[in-house]
């Protein structure tokens, strides 16, 4: 028996409505859940003070001040880099074979899961390089791992730009890097700008690569040799140790919270800067 | 007459394909000299011979002699940039840069090391009335140059070229998109300009050609056919292909 | 003058590829040392034993992974079975069905979807996902099921916006002239664009699978701790990133060699899925 496939047709439709709709809706659920079951717990005193009892009472203020320390600085290291790569890949060679291996080691960087950053990090930076546990291992860790991102982001925004842009700038007696540091860069920067929130974004949310490399020590990290925790590492330790349920929905609200606003004050700059420059 | 811009037997091509055959032209001081002919003709590449700008093309061979005052602008110890300090260019579509009026102008002079606002703001003042556009933006100069109509665009692009204080002004069909009204405030800037500056006007448009040239060479198919004065290639052009390009015949 | 200005330009391209080579050195270094601390027991103990032995004792000597190596691929293929069908529906969706608004709208959630730290998706599993399963299903509730129902869900995001790139590349004239000839959407979408989309699909299916199979936190506090093969779904299990990731912190000497061999073998594993993901299928895809 055939069905007629106009009800077919219908029938797949709502489906597939559904099944878009289950798909948001459990974006919704997630981010409802840690917002409900941790905001009661959040207030000016979770941010600002100090864990007490591992974690079981007080704050997490180390582990926010360790996380805007990793995020950061690793963002100093890996734009110069990955905006650097990017222009010198689009504006000073052709593709060629050159391009094409430099393309296949930051693809190849770019697949290697975290744990395995976490391993690498561990035995060249904590143990070879002697640096123990510490924010620096930490940092020069992330600062791998978010170079693709910064790389692929800034070389889609710099090829965007318009030749003829380059054109005038170069008829009007300017030098190639001249054009590049002031028509180029300032016309890709909104690009440019939303791949290096991503990364912070991702810097925030990574657990695996940052526990082995930066250590998970409650202290306050004041020096780039201190080991300290991240968000991450101290909800994931309050999990599993089951310290405290109330502190850990806390704690993942915040870090739902830090990397949302990321997410949106990217998309933020990107519509902004789109629109005065069009 | 001064030779202003000395062309000698230049080849050029792209790869196989030869673009310009041995064309040999002088171009005199303070004068407009206008280039016209079909498409395809090679005007638009001699111009870019002539700033340099070729340089960005790939699999380019250039043969012959190209000299600005006397000195060769070919060989390798020719410095694009100071060139393109000489030698102003308007493009066919106004690409004004993404930021207010008064940056697009001072863009050139910024590159020179010129920084004092005073300085910039008498450059830009003068360039924009040089090119006729002062009185339409003088109150707004912070404006983004985007925001101009297509007509204000190109006699922005025009003010920008101007404000490096060039010798040469090379306009490739500047006025291509543009209403009659721009294009006949372009022209008039171009007449005022012509007593400080050398002028190279590409047009495909004959009429144009003939209203505001001294001189006019005509291109077809990568040679020189023609190059006289406007009047005479005008009224008794030498060759047919001139007669009949001027006529309409072709083009 | 001249010679100032040329030389500063030439200084510039030197710098900016020193920054490119930069990505070819970390590269390098991450695929030395770990291939370096984890090539000696492969030599010492045999690679054949350690890949298929079965008992993972390291501290007494023993450094079978093979159940490691099959739970791996277990989750993994578990993952895809759950999210692969919802993915590429919902890819589906969003291509051939939603409005502008909605695409607006989906694309964000998706983005923040995928923002979500696998930590966060590992608590809640352990909340909810795991005693929902012990309670209805039986076992601990840490188990390969609970596993694959939270991977399938981390892995959404990248079937989606992988698949729905290679829908929307589909010619607009495919989709026209099916409908000309009579066809409901459906029938266009089933014979036409999927077949047409097929090798991107497949692609957004391996890189899914890559990326689950990297998955280390969130399996880590669901899949349980067993060092055994799980026998049915609802036995918990231990991965290869689960190996490593659990024991690292505490290990020395073999012990820790192990890991890095363990390392090794995942590090395999993924550059081959990438392999097959980038070149076998993409080969197939009209750009």
């Amino acid at each position: 028996m055939r069905i007629n496939p106009r009800i077919i047709n219908k029938i797949v439709e709502m489906g597939l409505n559904i099944q878009a709709f289950f798909t948001v809706g459990i974006l919704v659920v997630i981010v409802a859940i840690i917002f409900f079951k941790g905001f009661p717990y959040l207030n000016p005193e979770f941010i600002f003070a100090f864990p007490d009892d591992m974690g079981r009472h007080g704050g997490i203020f180390p582990s926010i001040v360790g996380t805007i320390q990793l995020a950061l600085l690793s963002i100093v290291f890996a734009t110069p880099l990955g905006v650097g790569t990017a222009i010198f890949l689009t504006e000073y060679t052709r593709e060629s074979t050159f391009t094409k291996l430099i393309r296949f080691g930051v693809e190849s960087l770019a697949g290697i899961p975290s744990i395995l950053y976490g391993l690498f990090g561990f035995i060249f930076f904590v143990i070879k390089l002697k640096m123990g546990w510490s924010l620096l291992a930490g940092v020069l860790t992330m600062t791998i791992m978010i170079l693709p991102t910064i790389i692929r982001t800034s070389e889609e925004a710099i090829r965007s730009v318009p030749r003829q842009l380059r054109i005038v700038s170069y008829s009007l007696s300017a030098t190639k890097w001249e054009t590049i540091k002031k028509v180029v860069i300032p016309a890709a920067a909104p690009g440019i700008l939303t791949g290096i929130m991503l990364s912070v974004g991702r810097a925030v949310g990574e657990t695996a690569a940052v526990i082995f490399t930066m250590g998970s020590s409650l202290r306050l990290p004041l020096s780039l040799m201190d080991s300290g925790r991240t968000m991450a590492v101290h909800f994931y330790i309050l999990a599993r140790e089951g310290i405290s349920m109330e502190k850990a929905y806390a704690t993942a609200l915040v870090l739902v919270l830090s990397i949302l606003s990321i997410n949106v004050l990217a998309y933020y700059v990107m519509h902004k800067a789109m629109s005065k420059y069009s | 007459m001064n030779t202003k811009i000395a062309i000698e037997r230049l080849r050029l091509s792209f790869g196989k394909n030869e673009v310009i055959k041995n064309i040999s032209i002088n171009v005199y001081h303070n004068t407009i000299t206008g280039f016209m002919g079909p498409s395809g003709s090679g005007k638009s590449t001699l111009i870019s011979v002539i700033n340099k700008m070729i340089d960005f093309e790939d699999n380019v061979k250039i043969h012959g002699k190209v000299s600005i005052d006397g000195i060769d602008i070919l060989g390798n110890s020719s410095n694009p940039v100071s060139l393109r300090r000489r030698v102003g260019t308007v493009f066919a579509v106004p690409i004004p840069l993404p930021r207010s009026i008064f940056e697009n102008i001072a863009y050139g002079p910024r590159l020179k090391g010129i920084s004092g606002r005073r300085e910039l703001h008498n450059i830009v003042e003068d360039s924009l009335k040089k090119a006729f556009l002062w009185d339409e933006v003088k109150d707004r100069l912070n404006l983004s140059a985007l925001k101009l109509s297509g007509g204000q665009q190109q006699r922005l692009c025009l003010a920008r070229t101007l404000a490096l204080k060039p010798e040469i002004i090379l306009l490739d069909e500047p006025c291509s998109g543009l209403d009659p009204i721009s294009t006949a405030k372009i022209e008039d800037a171009l007449n005022e300009l012509k007593s400080d500056y050398t002028i190279v006007l590409v047009s495909n448009n004959t009429k144009q050609i003939a209203r505001i040239t001294d001189f006019a060479a005509f291109f077809y198919m990568g040679e020189l056919i023609e190059y006289n004065t406007t009047d005479r290639v005008f009224t008794t052009p030498l060759e047919k292909q001139t007669e009949d390009y001027i006529q309409g015949k072709f083009g | 003058m001249i010679e100032k200005s040329l030389l500063k330009e030439r200084f510039v391209k030197l710098v900016l590829l020193l920054f490119a080579l930069s990505s070819l050195l970390f590269l390098f270094l991450i695929f030395m040392f770990i291939f370096s601390e984890g090539s000696p027991l492969f030599l010492k103990v045999g690679l054949w034993k350690i890949i298929s032995g079965s008992k993972w004792a390291p501290t007494k000597g023993f450094f079978g992974i093979f159940p490691m190596i099959i739970s791996s691929f277990l989750v993994t293929f578990g993952a895809l079975i759950i999210g692969a069908p919802m993915g590429l529906s919902c890819a589906i969706y969003l291509s051939e069905y939603s409005g502008k608004r909605m695409k607006m709208f989906l694309k964000p959630a998706l983005e923040l979807l995928a923002g979500i730290p696998s930590v966060v998706y590992g608590f809640l599993g352990v909340v909810y996902i795991v005693p929902l399963v012990r309670n209805y299903l039986g076992g601990s509730g840490f188990s390969l099921l609970s596993t694959s129902i939270i991977l399938g869900v981390m892995i959404l995001p990248t079937i989606i916006s992988i698949s729905f790139d290679a829908l929307v590349s589909v010619p607009k004239t495919y989709r026209e002239g099916s409908l000309a000839m009579g066809a409901t959407k459906w029938q266009t979408i089933y014979k036409v664009i999927l077949p047409s989309a097929k090798s991107g699909i497949l692609a957004s299916f391996i890189l899914g699978m890559g990326r689950a199979i990297g998955e280390t936190m969130a399996v880590i506090m669901i899949a349980g701790n067993a060092l055994k093969i799980p026998g049915s779904i609802l036995d918990p299990l231990r991965t290869l990133t689960g190996n490593i990731a659990l024991e690292l912190s505490y290990a020395s000497g073999d012990h820790r060699l192990a890991l890095f061999s363990t390392g090794v073998v995942l590090m395999v594993i993924i550059m081959v899925l990438n392999y097959v993901a980038n070149f076998g299928i993409n080969r197939k895809i009209v750009k």
